[in-house]
C-alpha cells in the first residue's frame, strides 16, 4: 500500500438528494462514517449538494479546513461531476482533486436492502476517499477548432442546418447521396396542417443552398471514413461518378433528349417506380443542381460500351457529357458534424393480408403523394394504374406503426399526412374517402383544427384496424355486405372482372398520352372492425392507401458506426439526452438534425435541424475545446522502448521519439481509453485521473468495507 | 489438508467488483438506476474510461483482496467509444481465464459482459445472474484452503509484487 500523505485534507459531502438518497440510505450514518475514514478533516450531509447552498458549504469549508481533496457522494458522475469540479475551482482548488461517490444511481435506486445498501454506499465512499488522496493537480489543455461544419444528407433537416450554418458565416460541407438534395419533401405534393405546396417553400431552399457562397455542395456522394474527433475531424467522401461534368454542364438537358432512348422506360426511383426516366436524367425538375446523371446499368455506352452517343452530339462543344468519369475521394477537415441521414417510408409488402405489391391499387402514401404532385408522373392527376379516376379510396393508418409485429412506436406524422391525403383526394377527384384509424393523433399547432375541416370535407372516419383486404370478385359476396354499411351508396357497378394482365403491365403506371394497360378493374373489399359501432364491415373501394411507418435508413447501423454514435432500440440514432441534450449525441462533435434521431413532421425537423446548427455553432465559435483531462503520458525514465502501445493506439496518438528511443504520447491525438496504460509492460504508460495508485486504492477501499 | 469449506447455501454474501467502463456500460447502471430497476447489491462498481483500461493485475489484486467474483463490463464488440479497445479487452479476458485457472481460481468467477448505453435492465440482469453464480461457488475461499492453494498465492503475490515494484517510481 502506498503511504497516505499527511498533508492530504479531504472534505466528503453526502447529498440527500431530497428523499432520493435519504430516502433510502442513514446519510447521517454514511457522514460519520466518511469521518472516521484516513484523511477526511470533515464530512457533511446535506440536502441537496448540487444547489447553490450546498456549494457553498463545500466552499465554506475548503477555506475554513483548508481542505485539498472532496468527495461528493451523490449522484452518477456523469451529471454532477463538472458541477462539483467548478465549485472546488471557484474556491481556489484544482479541479481534478474531487472525486464523486456514485450512491444514487448505483444504490439508493437500485439497493432493496437497506442494510445492503449502507454497506455498498459505504464501500463506494471508502474507495472515493482513498482514491481522491491519489489525485494529483492537472492543467486543463486546450486545441484549436476547425471552424468548418460537415452536414450529411440534404433533405429539408440538413438544408436548414447548411443554410443556418453558412448564413452565420461558416464553412459547410453538405453531402447527399442522391444526385439531388431535396429529401422525402421534395417528393410531397401539399404539406399539413397549412397546404403550402412543398416544392414551393422547399425549391427556394434548395436553390440557396446551391448559390451560397459559403456552403460546398456535394451530392451523389457518400462518406466513407471519419476519422479524428470533436474539433477536428478528417472526413473521407466519395464522390460517386455522374458520368456528366458539373462545371462544364449547363442543365439545359438536351442530353436527355437526344439520348437514344427516345421513350423514358426505366422505373423512376424519385417516383417510386410509377413514373419513368431514360439511362440519362434529373430525378425531378426542379432538381439541385440541375445536373442530370447517367445510370451506368442502362446507359448503352456505359453497360455494353457500344452506342452512338447522340447525347454527346446533343451536348455540343459544352463537352459535358464524360464516360470517364470514375469515382474519386476528396478529404475535408471539419470541427464538428451534422447528421442528417433521414428515414425510410416502411415497406409494406411484409404485410401480406394489405396485398401491398399483389393488387394494384393498393398504394403506399409516398406513391399516392407522387401521384397527386403535379409534377408527378400523372401530372398531379389521381389515377389508378388502368387510368380510371378512384370513386372510393381508402386510407389505413398506422401500417407498420403501432403493431408489435413491425414497429411498437408510433411514427407521429401518419395521422396528419394521411388527413392531408383524405383532403387531397377529395379535392383532385371528389371520391369518397374512408380513414381506417385506431386513433387520431393531432398534437401540434393548427392540427386539431386541420382534423376538424377534413371532417367538415365529409370524409369518413371508421375506428378499427383493417383485417383484410381482396379483391371483391375473389369474395363473390360484395353487394351483400354492402348492406352493413350504413348511410353508404352502393358502389358504381362492381367492374366485372377481367383476365389479369401481366405483372409488370399491372404495376406499371401509365404515362399521361399513352395508351393505358387494359384495366384490371378490380374493386377491392376492405374488412374491418369497426370498434365503435362493435360490427365487422366490408367495404368496397377502388384504391387503398396505406400510411406507411417512418423506420430508420437501412443503413442506419453501418453510419452511426462511422461517426461513433449509437442507436436506441427501435434503430434511429440516438440524442445524448432525450429532454436535455436532444441533438447532441455520445461523439461531443456529432449533432443530430430531422427524422434521423426520430419519426418527425417538417416543422419539428426544421426546428430541430436549427437547433443542430445553433449547436454546431456554439462549439466551433469557441474557436478551442478542452481535451480530456484523462490522457496518457509517458515515464521516459521507465520507458524501454518496446513498442507495445503503439500497436494497441487506435488514434495512433503515440509514437517513437527515435532519438531516445521512447515512446511519447501527443496529447492532441489521446482520446484517453488507457489500453496502452494497461498493456505497459513496465509501467512507464500512465494515465491521468486513472493512475495505477488511484485505481489501486479504489480497489482497496472498495474490498475493505464490504 | 485442512478441511474443505462446507459450501454455504444460504447466508452467503459474495464480495464483486464490477469494472465498467464509462461510455456504454456505466450509462447503463445509471440507467438501472433512473429506471429504479433493484438488482443485487453486492456488486461494487469502479468506473474506468473503458475496460482497454482494465490491467489483468486488476482483477488478480481483487482477488487477492478477497473478491468473490470480478465483471468487467464494456460496449458491445463493434461499439466500443474508443473504436476497438474492447476487443483487447476481450483478449485479455481470455488469457486471465487461463491464468486464473492455473491458480485454482474457477474460471466462472471472472465475467466479461457487454452492455451498451441503453441496457441498464440487461446489465441488471447479467449482474443478478453473475451474483447468484457465484453464490452457488460459494466463497474464494484460498484462506480455508491454504495448504493446496498456498503456493499458488504465492504465485499471485509473485506476480503482484512484479507489477507493484515496477510501478515503484522515484518522484521527481
Amino acid at each position: 500500500m502506498i503511504a497516505q500523505d499527511s498533508s492530504v485534507r479531504i472534505g466528503v459531502y453526502v447529498c440527500h438528494c431530497g428523499t432520493n438518497i435519504a430516502g433510502v440510505l442513514d446519510v447521517a450514518e454514511l457522514a460519520a462514517f466518511a469521518r472516521t475514514l484516513p484523511g477526511v478533516v470533515v464530512a457533511r450531509d446535506y440536502k441537496y449538494m448540487c444547489s447553490d447552498p450546498g456549494q457553498e458549504l463545500i466552499k465554506q469549508d475548503i477555506q475554513e479546513y483548508r481542505l485539498n481533496r472532496i468527495v461528493v457522494a451523490a449522484c452518477s458522475p456523469n451529471l454532477h461531476e463538472t458541477t462539483f469540479r467548478n465549485t472546488a475551482e471557484a474556491a481556489g482548488m484544482n479541479r481534478f482533486l474531487v472525486q464523486i461517490a456514485n450512491i444514487r444511481e448505483q444504490v439508493s435506486w437500485v439497493a432493496e436492502d437497506r442494510q445492503e445498501g449502507m454497506r455498498k454506499a459505504r464501500s463506494h465512499i471508502a474507495a472515493a476517499v482513498r482514491r481522491v488522496a491519489h489525485h494529483e493537480p492537472l492543467e486543463r489543455q486546450y486545441v484549436r477548432i476547425t471552424p468548418r461544419v460537415l452536414v450529411v444528407g440534404g433533405g429539408i433537416a440538413g438544408i436548414q442546418a447548411a443554410l443556418t450554418l453558412a448564413d452565420a458565416g461558416r464553412e459547410v460541407i453538405l453531402v447527399e447521396r442522391q444526385p439531388s438534395i431535396g429529401g422525402h419533401m421534395a417528393m410531397f405534393d401539399k404539406t399539413f396542417p397549412t397546404l403550402d405546396c412543398a416544392a414551393c417553400i422547399l425549391t427556394p431552399k434548395m436553390t440557396a443552398v446551391k448559390n451560397h457562397p459559403n456552403i460546398k455542395l456535394l451530392t451523389y456522394s457518400d462518406v466513407v471514413s471519419v476519422e479524428g474527433s470533436v474539433g477536428r475531424y478528417t472526413v473521407r467522401i466519395r464522390r460517386r461518378p455522374r458520368y456528366i461534368d458539373e462545371q462544364a454542364c449547363v442543365g439545359c438537358m438536351l442530353c436527355i433528349e437526344g439520348c437514344v432512348f427516345t421513350r423514358a422506360k426505366f422505373p423512376n426511383e424519385f417516383d417510386q417506380g410509377l413514373g419513368f426516366r431514360k439511362p440519362v436524367y434529373v430525378p425531378f425538375a426542379q432538381a439541385v443542381p440541375p445536373i442530370p446523371v447517367i445510370d451506368p446499368k442502362v446507359c448503352l455506352q456505359l453497360s455494353r460500351g457500344k452506342c452512338t452517343q447522340t447525347c454527346v452530339q446533343a451536348c455540343g462543344d459544352r463537352k459535358a457529357i464524360r464516360f470517364d468519369q470514375t469515382e474519386t475521394i476528396e478529404e475535408y477537415e471539419v470541427g464538428a458534424i451534422i447528421l442528417a441521414t433521414g428515414f425510410k417510408a416502411f415497406d409494406p409488402t411484409p404485410i401480406r393480408y394489405y396485398g401491398y405489391g399483389k393488387y394494384p391499387n393498393v398504394y403506399t402514401s409516398l406513391e399516392v403523394e407522387r401521384l397527386l404532385n403535379a409534377g408527378g408522373p400523372t401530372s398531379g392527376h389521381l389515377v389508378l394504374r388502368d387510368g380510371r379516376t378512384p370513386k372510393r379510396v381508402g386510407i389505413i393508418h398506422c401500417v407498420g406503426s403501432r403493431d408489435q409485429n413491425y414497429h411498437p412506436y408510433c411514427s407521429r406524422v401518419c395521422c396528419m399526412y394521411a388527413l392531408k391525403l383524405a383532403h387531397l383526394v377529395k379535392e383532385h377527384t371528389q371520391a369518397e374517402v374512408y380513414n381506417f384509424y385506431i386513433d387520431i393523433r393531432a398534437p401540434g399547432k393548427a392540427f386539431e383544427e386541420f382534423y376538424h375541416r377534413v371532417e367538415n370535407d365529409a370524409v369518413r372516419f371508421i375506428r378499427g384496424k383493417v383485417a383484410d383486404i381482396r379483391p371483391a370478385s375473389l369474395v363473390g359476396a360484395g353487394a351483400g355486405s354492402l348492406a352493413s354499411e350504413p348511410g353508404g351508396n352502393g358502389p358504381s357497378d362492381p367492374p366485372a372482372m377481367t383476365e389479369a394482365p401481366p405483372e409488370s403491365e399491372r404495376l406499371r403506371h401509365p404515362q399521361p398520352g399513352q395508351k393505358a394497360p387494359p384495366p384490371p378493374a378490380e374493386t377491392l373489399l376492405v374488412r374491418v372492425e369497426d370498434t365503435l359501432l362493435g360490427e365487422v364491415r366490408e367495404i368496397p373501394l377502388d384504391m387503398v392507401i396505406l400510411a406507411v411507418a417512418l423506420e430508420p435508413q437501412p443503413d442506419a447501423d453501418e453510419v452511426r458506426r462511422l461517426f461513433g454514435i449509437s442507436c436506441s432500440t427501435e434503430g434511429f440514432f440516438l440524442e445524448k439526452h432525450p429532454k436535455l441534450a436532444p441533438v447532441q449525441t455520445a461523439n461531443d462533435g456529432v449533432f443530430l438534425a430531422g427524422a434521423c434521431q426520430g419519426p418527425k413532421d417538417i416543422p419539428d425537423t426544421v426546428a430541430q435541424a436549427s437547433a443542430a446548427a445553433a449547436a454546431a455553432l456554439a462549439l466551433i465559435d469557441a474557436g478551442q475545446i478542452e481535451l480530456e483531462p484523462n490522457i496518457a503520458w509517458i515515464d521516459e525514465t521507465m520507458c524501454s522502448g518496446c513498442r507495445t502501445c503503439i500497436s494497441l493506439c487506435p488514434y495512433r496518438a503515440i509514437s517513437t521519439d527515435e532519438e531516445r528511443q521512447v515512446a511519447v504520447v501527443d496529447p492532441a491525438l489521446c482520446k484517453g481509453c488507457g489500453t496502452c496504460v494497461a498493456a505497459c509492460p513496465s509501467g512507464a504508460a500512465k494515465q491521468y485521473l486513472f493512475s495505477y495508485e488511484q485505481l489501486d486504492q479504489e480497489l482497496e477501499g472498495i474490498l475493505s468495507y464490504v | 489438508m485442512s478441511e474443505t469449506a462446507p459450501k454455504p447455501q444460504q447466508e452467503f454474501s459474495p464480495r464483486i467488483v464490477a469494472f465498467l467502463c464509462n461510455w456504454c456500460s456505466y450509462s447503463a447502471s445509471d440507467l438501472a438506476g433512473t429506471s429504479r430497476i433493484k438488482y443485487a447489491p453486492q456488486v461494487r462498481m469502479i468506473r474506468v474510461m473503458c475496460s482497454g483500461r482494465v490491467d489483468p493485475t486488476f482483477v488478480l489484486k481483487a482477488f487477492a483482496l478477497g473478491a468473490d467474483g470480478v465483471m468487467i463490463a464494456g460496449c458491445h464488440p463493434g461499439d466500443c467509444h474508443y473504436i476497438e479497445q474492447n476487443y483487447k479487452t476481450l483478449r485479455r479476458y481470455l488469457l486471465l481465464r487461463r491464468i486464473l485457472r492455473d491458480l485454482g481460481v474457477e474460471e466462472a468467477r471472472l465475467r466479461l459482459v457487454w452492455a451498451s448505453a441503453s441496457e441498464g435492465p440487461q446489465l441488471a440482469q447479467a449482474i443478478n445472474q453473475f451474483v447468484q453464480e457465484i453464490q452457488q461457488l460459494g466463497p474464494l475461499g484460498w484462506s480455508q484452503n491454504w495448504e493446496e492453494n498456498g503456493q499458488r498465492m504465492q504465485a499471485l503475490q509473485a506476480i503482484l509484487q512484479e507489477h507493484d515494484s515496477a510501478l515503484e517510481v522515484p518522484l521527481a
